[in-house]
C-alpha cells in the first residue's frame, strides 16, 4: 500500500478506535478505568501476538486456521509440565510451549509448500489433529488454577515498571516483527512471494522455504500464545481458544492485510488488533450480549474484504479511463 | 587480460538454432551488437524476436551455435546467470512486485544490508534508487508503490533495476508499444542516455519512428531467420518493409470465389473503455474479412465484444439488420457469432478431456433427451462434425492433449460449426499450426465463405491475410484505421497502417 | 471414427473407487474380529442412522469441489437452519411450516454465499464462506444464545429414528438424493458443464456456459442440502442449540476428497463420495465398540484429509521426469 493510502487507513482506525471508546465511554464510565484498560490491554496482547503471526501467512496468499488448536495444545503441555513439576521454571514452561508451536506450525507449512495443499485443507485437518492431541494428553480433563504453581501464574499476572508482563512480551514481539518485515531480507522476501510469486522465483528467492517458514513462525507465536493464554485464565481445557483463529483473522483484515496477498503492515495489525480488542471487551459494558460478537466478527471481516475488493476495482477502472483510445 | 584482443563486439551471435516440437523457432541467426550501439532489431510477429531474446537472457538453450561476450564463448544457462553477465531485459509488460515500493522491486534479489545487524540499509538503497533514476532523469519517488506507477515509469524502474544490477547490455521488448508520444520520447531521452554512459541496447520495436529516431544499426529477421543487417542511415523505410515481408505471395492460399450476399453483421461506434473505441464496420454472406494489426493494437478484444466475453460500453451491433445486445458468449451463440479463440488450450479446449465431449459443449442441450444425455446423438453428430473437418485421431473418444497443434484447431472449428453459426470469427486460426494442417484450414474456411458464413479472420500473418480475405481492415492501439479492398491491398500498405510509419499518411481514414 | 472408447478391463479395475471398496471390506472385516458384536445386520443397519445426517451436504460439496471452490461454512447453515426451526416451532409456527423454514433458511445461506462469490470474483470462496461461516454461527447464537430448543412433536423424531419397511427412512432418503446427485452429474447437460468448468474455466466461458449461473445453482443447493442436514440431525437429537454441527465442514470435505474428487476440480464421481461416507462411517462405529476415544476419530480424519489431498500431489510430480 501506498505510504499516504496507509496512513490515511491508520488514521481512519485511530479516529474510529477514540470515536468507538468515547461512545463506550459516555454509555459506561467503567469502561476507562485503570483496571479495565488493564484487562482489554492484557487481552489484546494475546490477539496481537497472534495476528503478527497470521499477517506473514496472509501475505504469503495463505491462512492459517490450525492456531487455536496449537494454542491448546503447547497451553495444556505447558500446564501439565508444570502442574507435575511444580518447580519448573516459567521460562521452561514458555520453551516448551513455543517448541510444541513450531512443530505444529512446521507441519501445517510442510503439507502447504512441499505437500501443495490448499492452506485452508491443511490446517482444516491439521486444527483436527491438534484438537484430538490436547484431548488425548489431558485425558478430558482440566488444568485447574489450584495445580499450577505461583511461579507459572505469574507470568500473566507479574509486571515491570507498572506494565503486565503480557504487554511486555507484546512490545517486544513488534519490535521484533517489526524489524523483520521491514529491515531483514528474509522478511521482504515474504512480501515478495505474496506479491508476485513467480517472479519471486525469478528472483531466486525459494518460494517453498518461505511458506514453511511462516507458518513455522505462526505456530511459534501460537506456542507462546498458548502458555500466556493458560497462564492468563488460569486454567487449561481441550476446547481453549476455539475459534480464537477467526478474531485473529478478522483483526489482520481489519488492519488492511489484503487477503489476496502481498500487503499487510505491523502498524495496522495493532490498530486492527487494538479495534477487536475494545469491540470485546466494550460489548458486555454496553450491555451489547456476548452472543453478537461471533456476528459482529464475521460481519467485520465479510464487510472489510469487500472494501477492499470495491477499492482495488474503482483503482483498475481508473487506470482503463487513464489510457486514452 | 589486457593482453587478450578486445574484440569489436560486446555480444555476438553465431548461427544459432532453436526449435519447438513441430516448429523452427530459430535457425541460423547471426547478431552483433557493439558497444555503446543502439541497436533495432525488426520483424513482423512471429519472426522469431521473442525467442531470440530468451536464448540471450538464458531462459532458452540454443542447440547449435555459439554466444561471444566481448569475444569470449559463453554459455547462458539460466537467467540469473544472464544478469550476472550483465545482460538485462525490459518487457512491455513489466514483470515487477506490483505491492512494494519502487526502491524494492529495483533493489530485489541484491539489497544492500549492513555488516553488523544484517538490517537492510533502506537509506542507502532510497539514496541509490534516487540517484539511478535521477541519472535517467526521472524525478519517481522511490518510496512510492510500484502498482501505482503507469507503464511508462515502471519501464524506467525496471531499467533502473538494470542499471543497479551493473548491466552493460540491455534489451528492450516493444517498450514503446504500450505508451503515449509522450512517453515514447522520455524514454528515447533516457535510451539515448544510456548509451552515452556505454550501455548497449538491442532495441526491439515495429514502429519505424522507434528506430528511425535511436537506432544506428538495424537487423531485420523473418520466418524465424536472419535476413539482413543495416546502418540506420543507409537503408530506406521502403526497403526495410521488403526485407521484413520479403516473400512474395504465391498460391498458397486458394480463397475460392463466392458470391457475397446480404450484410450479416454491422457495428457502429462499438467501444470498451481503455482497450478501443470508435470501431464500425460491416459484414456480408460469404465474405471473408481479414482483420490485422499489430500485437495489443485490440483486435482480439474487439471480437470478444462481439463474442460477449468483454462486453461493450458504447455502439451498437446488429446482427441482420436487428439491434442486438450481446452480454454473453451464450447471447452471442444464440445469435449465430462463433468465436475461435486464440489461445486453443487456455480459451478453446478442455485438454483432458475427449474430442467428442469438447465438441459437444456448446450445444450440449440439444442432446439432453427425456432422462439423460443421449449417448448415441451426441456421438453421431459429434463424429460427423469431426469428420467434416478431417480431425486425425483415434477416433472422438480420443483426449484432447494427445493431438497436435492443427488436429486441435480442427476439432475447435468442428465445435465451433456445431453450434451452427452465421457470423464465425477466427482469432489467429493458423498460428503455430503445421503447414499441411494450415491449408486444411484455410481450404474449410472457403468452403465456409461459400455456404453464406461470413468471417471476420483476425490474422498477423501477412500472406495469409491478404490471400484469404476480401476486405481488410487494419487496427492500431484501439481503433480501426483503415478498411482495404482485396485488389488495393498491398503487404506495404498494412504494414504502413498498422505501424503509422511517415510514408502512410495517405489514405487513413480514422474510424 | 469411432463413437465410444472400447471398454478396457485394465481401466475398470484401476479405479480409486475400487480402493475404497477394498478399504471398506477390510474396515468391516478387521472390526468384526475386533468385536464380536458388530457383525449383527441390525446393528449395521442402524448405524447408519448415526451417520448420514451430515452425508447429504457431501452430495452438493461434490459439485463444489469439482468446480474448484470450496465451502467452510456449511456447519454453520446447519446450525441457522436448526435454530431457527425450533425458534419458529416454539414461537407456534406448525411443524411442517418449520421444517419448510428451515430448508428456506438452508436455501437462502447457500444462495448468499453464490452471489458473494459470483458478484465479487476477486474474492475466493475460501474467505467468502469463512467470514459467511462465523456470521451464519454468529445469527445462531445471537437468537437461541447459550440455550437449547426443542419440545418437537413426537412424529419429527421419525425423520432421524424411523423406518420403512424395516430401512432407515434416513438411509432410503439418502439413497434417493445420492441416485439424483448423481443422475444430475454424470447424466445430464448441467453436470457436463459443471466438469468443464471445473477444468478450464476459461475454455467453459468461451464455450457459451453461463458460469456464474452454474455456480450459483451450486452453492445455493449446498445451502438447500445443509437445511436436509438440519433436519435429520435436528430429529435425532430433539433439540437443538447454536453449536450443533461444529467440525461438520471438515468431516464433509474430508469425505468428499477420500471420495477421489481433486482439490484441484474438474475429476471425481458421486459413487466415490458415497463409499467414503459408508468408509468413514463404519470406521467410526467400529471404533467406537472397541471403546476408542472420540478424539482419536478427530485425529485420523483429519490426518485422512491432509493425506487424501497431499497423496496426488506427491505422486504426480515423482512421475515428472
Amino acid at each position: 500500500m501506498d505510504k499516504t493510502r496507509r496512513a490515511s487507513r491508520n488514521l481512519g482506525l485511530i479516529l474510529f478506535i477514540v470515536a468507538l471508546s468515547a461512545l463506550v465511554q459516555i454509555l459506561n464510565p467503567s469502561f476507562l478505568t485503570a483496571e479495565n484498560i488493564a484487562d482489554l490491554t492484557k487481552n489484546t496482547a494475546i490477539l496481537a501476538i497472534l495476528a503478527l503471526g497470521m499477517m506473514l501467512v496472509i501475505i504469503t496468499r495463505g491462512i492459517d486456521l490450525s492456531i487455536g488448536a496449537t494454542l491448546a495444545l503447547s497451553g495444556m503441555i505447558a500446564a501439565q509440565t508444570v502442574s507435575a513439576w511444580k518447580d519448573t521454571h516459567p521460562l521452561v514452561a514458555i520453551a516448551l510451549a513455543i517448541a510444541i508451536g513450531l512443530l505444529c506450525g512446521a507441519a501445517v507449512g510442510g503439507l502447504v509448500s512441499k505437500g501443495k495443499v490448499l492452506p485452508i485443507i491443511a490446517s482444516l485437518g491439521l486444527m483436527n489433529v491438534f484438537r484430538g492431541i490436547t484431548f488425548l494428553v489431558s485425558g478430558g480433563k482440566w488444568v485447574s488454577a489450584n495445580q499450577m504453581p505461583a511461579s507459572f501464574k505469574a507470568i500473566a499476572s507479574s509486571g515491570f515498571l507498572g506494565i503486565n508482563t503480557l504487554i511486555w512480551i507484546a512490545v517486544v514481539i513488534f519490535i521484533a516483527g517489526w524489524w523483520f518485515v521491514n529491515w531483514n531480507r528474509t522478511g521482504r522476501q515474504i512480501y515478495a512471494v505474496g506479491s508476485n510469486p513467480d517472479s519471486a522465483q525469478v528472483s531466486g528467492i525459494n518460494n517453498n522455504k518461505i511458506l514453511l517458514l511462516v507458518y513455522t513462525i505462526m505456530g511459534g507465536l501460537s506456542g507462546l500464545a498458548g502458555v500466556l493464554w493458560v497462564s492468563k485464565f488460569a486454567s487449561a481445557q481441550g476446547d481453549t481458544a476455539m475459534g480464537f483463529e477467526l478474531s485473529v483473522i478478522a483483526a489482520c483484515v481489519l488492519g488492511g492485510v489484503s487477503i489476496a496477498g502481498g500487503t499487510g503492515t505491523i502498524s495496522g495489525i495493532l490498530l486492527g488488533a487494538l479495534l477487536l480488542g475494545i469491540l470485546n471487551n466494550a460489548l458486555p459494558l454496553v450491555n451489547v450480549s456476548p452472543f453478537w460478537q461471533t456476528f459482529i466478527q464475521g460481519t467485520i471481516i465479510l464487510v472489510a474484504v469487500l472494501i477492499n475488493a470495491l477499492v482495488k476495482r474503482r483503482g483498475i477502472r481508473a487506470t482503463m479511463q487513464k489510457r486514452n483510445i | 587480460m589486457s593482453e587478450i584482443p578486445r574484440s569489436e563486439f560486446v555480444l555476438e551471435l553465431k548461427g544459432i538454432r532453436k526449435s519447438f516440437p513441430g516448429v523452427h523457432a530459430l535457425q541460423d541467426v547471426h547478431f552483433q551488437l557493439r558497444p555503446g550501439q543502439i541497436h533495432a532489431l525488426m520483424g513482423e510477429n512471429g519472426a522469431g524476436k521473442s525467442t531470440f531474446i530468451k536464448i540471450i537472457t538464458g531462459v532458452y538453450q540454443p542447440e547449435e551455435g555459439e554466444i561471444l561476450l566481448e569475444g569470449k564463448p559463453v554459455k547462458i544457462a539460466t537467467p540469473r546467470e544472464a544478469q550476472r553477465l550483465g545482460i538485462a531485459a525490459i518487457y512491455q509488460h513489466v514483470t515487477c512486485y506490483p505491492d512494494l515500493s519502487v526502491t524494492e522491486n529495483i533493489f530485489m534479489g541484491h539489497e544492500a544490508t549492513s555488516k553488523v545487524s544484517r538490517s537492510i540499509q533502506w537509506k542507502k538503497m532510497h539514496a541509490e534508487a534516487k540517484a539511478l533514476l535521477l541519472e535517467l532523469g526521472s524525478p519517481l519517488d522511490p518510496h512510492t508503490e510500484m502498482g501505482t506507477l503507469s507503464v511508462a515509469q515502471q519501464q524506467i524502474v525496471e531499467i533502473a533495476k538494470a542499471l543497479s544490477t551493473k548491466a552493460r547490455i540491455i534489451i528492450m521488448d516493444e517498450p514503446t508499444a504500450a505508451l503515449t508520444k509522450r512517453e515514447s520520447e522520455e524514454l528515447y531521452r533516457i535510451t539515448e542516455k544510456l548509451r552515452d554512459s556505454g550501455v548497449s541496447i538491442i532495441f526491439i520495436s515495429h514502429r519505424f519512428e522507434d528506430m528511425e529516431r535511436l537506432a544506428s544499426q538495424v537487423t531485420v529477421f523473418r520466418d524465424s531467420r536472419y535476413i539482413g543487417s543495416w546502418p540506420v542511415a543507409e537503408i530506406a523505410t521502403e526497403d526495410l518493409i521488403i526485407a521484413m515481408v520479403g516473400r512474395e505471395i504465391t498460391h498458397l492460399f486458394p480463397k475460392k470465389k463466392a458470391d457475397i450476399g446480404a450484410e450479416l453483421l454491422r457495428v457502429d461506434n462499438l467501444g470498451k473503455t481503455g482497450l478501443f473505441g470508435g470501431i464500425s464496420f460491416t459484414l456480408a454472406q460469404g465474405e471473408i474479412l481479414g482483420l490485422t494489426g499489430l500485437i495489443g493494437a485490440g483486435r482480439s478484444e474487439v471480437c470478444q465484444s462481439l463474442f460477449g466475453i468483454l462486453p461493450a460500453d458504447t455502439g451498437e451491433i446488429r446482427v441482420r439488420g436487428k439491434l442486438v445486445n450481446i452480454r454473453h458468449p451464450w447471447d452471442a451463440i444464440r445469435l449465430g457469432i462463433g468465436y475461435l479463440p486464440e489461445d486453443r488450450q487456455k480459451q478453446g479446449l478442455v485438454l483432458s478431456w475427449q474430442i467428442g465431449h469438447n465438441i459437444s459443449l456448446p450445444m450440449i442441450d440439444e442432446f439432453s433427451g427425456t432422462w439423460w444425455l443421449d449417448d448415441v446423438k451426441e456421438g453421431d453428430l459429434v463424429k460427423e462434425l469431426a469428420e467434416s473437418v478431417k480431425v486425425k485421431a483415434g477416433g472422438i473418444s480420443a483426449l484432447a492433449n494427445t493431438l497436435s497443434g492443427g488436429n486441435q484447431q480442427k476439432v475447435i472449428v468442428a465445435k465451433l460449426l456445431g453450434t451452427k453459426p452465421k457470423v464465425i470469427i477466427l482469432d489467429e486460426p493458423t498460428k503455430g499450426v503445421d503447414v499441411g494442417a494450415k491449408a486444411a484450414i484455410h481450404e474449410i474456411m472457403g468452403e465456409l465463405a461459400c455456404q453464406g458464413f461470413g468471417i471476420i479472420m483476425i490474422s498477423s500473418e501477412m500472406p495469409e491475410v491478404l490471400g484469404m480475405s476480401d476486405r481488410i481492415a487494419v487496427m492500431r492501439e484501439g481503433r480501426l484505421v483503415t478498411v482495404l479492398d482485396r485488389a488495393e491491398a498491398t503487404q506495404e500498405k498494412i504494414l504502413e497502417a498498422a505501424m503509422a510509419s511517415t510514408v502512410a499518411a495517405s489514405g487513413v481514414q480514422n474510424g | 471414427m469411432e463413437a465410444t472408447r472400447p471398454f478396457s478391463v485394465q481401466r475398470f479395475f484401476f479405479q480409486w473407487e475400487w480402493m475404497l471398496v477394498l478399504l471398506f471390506v477390510l474396515v468391516n472385516v478387521v472390526n468384526s474380529f475386533l468385536s464380536p458384536y458388530y457383525l449383527s445386520p441390525v446393528g449395521l443397519r442402524d448405524v447408519t442412522m448415526t451417520f448420514l445426517d451430515k452425508a447429504f451436504i457431501v452430495l452438493p460439496m461434490v459439485f463444489i469441489i469439482i468446480l474448484g471452490d470450496i465451502d467452510i461454512s456449511v456447519a454453520s447453515i446447519v446450525a441457522l437452519s436448526s435454530v431457527m426451526m425450533a425458534i419458529a416451532f416454539n414461537a407456534g409456527l406448525p411443524m411442517p411450516l418449520a421444517i419448510v423454514l428451515s430448508l428456506v433458511v438452508g436455501t437462502v445461506c447457500g444462495a448468499i454465499n453464490g452471489w458473494l462469490i459470483t458478484r465479487f470474483k476477486e474474492l475466493s470462496a475460501v474467505i467468502v464462506t469463512l467470514a459467511t461461516m462465523i456470521i451464519f454461527r454468529g445469527i445462531a447464537y445471537i437468537l437461541l444464545e447459550n440455550q437449547s430448543s426443542g419440545h418437537f412433536p413426537s412424529w419429527f423424531t421419525f425423520l432421524g429414528w424411523g423406518y420403512v419397511f424395516e430401512v432407515p427412512f434416513m438411509l432410503i432418503l439418502f439413497v434417493i438424493f445420492a441416485v439424483l446427485f448423481a443422475w444430475v452429474l454424470h447424466k445430464t447437460a448441467f453436470g457436463r458443464r459443471v466438469y468443464a468448468m471445473g477444468s478450464n474455466q476459461t475454455a467453459a466461458r468461451f464455450s457459451g456456459i453461463k458460469v456464474d449461473r452454474i455456480r450459483m445453482l451450486v452453492f445455493t443447493a449446498t445451502g438447500f442440502m445443509s437445511g436436509v442436514t438440519a433436519l435429520f440431525l435436528t430429529s435425532r437429537m430433539g433439540s437443538t442449540r447454536p453449536n450443533v454441527a461444529t467440525g461438520y465442514e471438515l468431516e464433509v470435505i474430508t469425505m468428499v476428497v477420500l471420495g477421489g474428487i481433486s482439490t484441484s476440480g474438474g475429476k471425481g464421481r458421486i459413487i466415490g463420495a458415497v463409499l467414503a461416507v459408508f468408509l468413514l462411517g463404519y470406521l467410526r462405529y467400529g471404533l467406537g465398540l472397541i471403546n476408542v476415544p472420540a478424539q482419536i476419530l478427530l485425529i485420523i480424519i483429519g490426518l485422512l484429509l491432509v493425506i487424501a489431498v497431499m497423496m496426488p500431489n506427491v505422486l504426480s510430480r515423482k512421475k515428472l521426469p
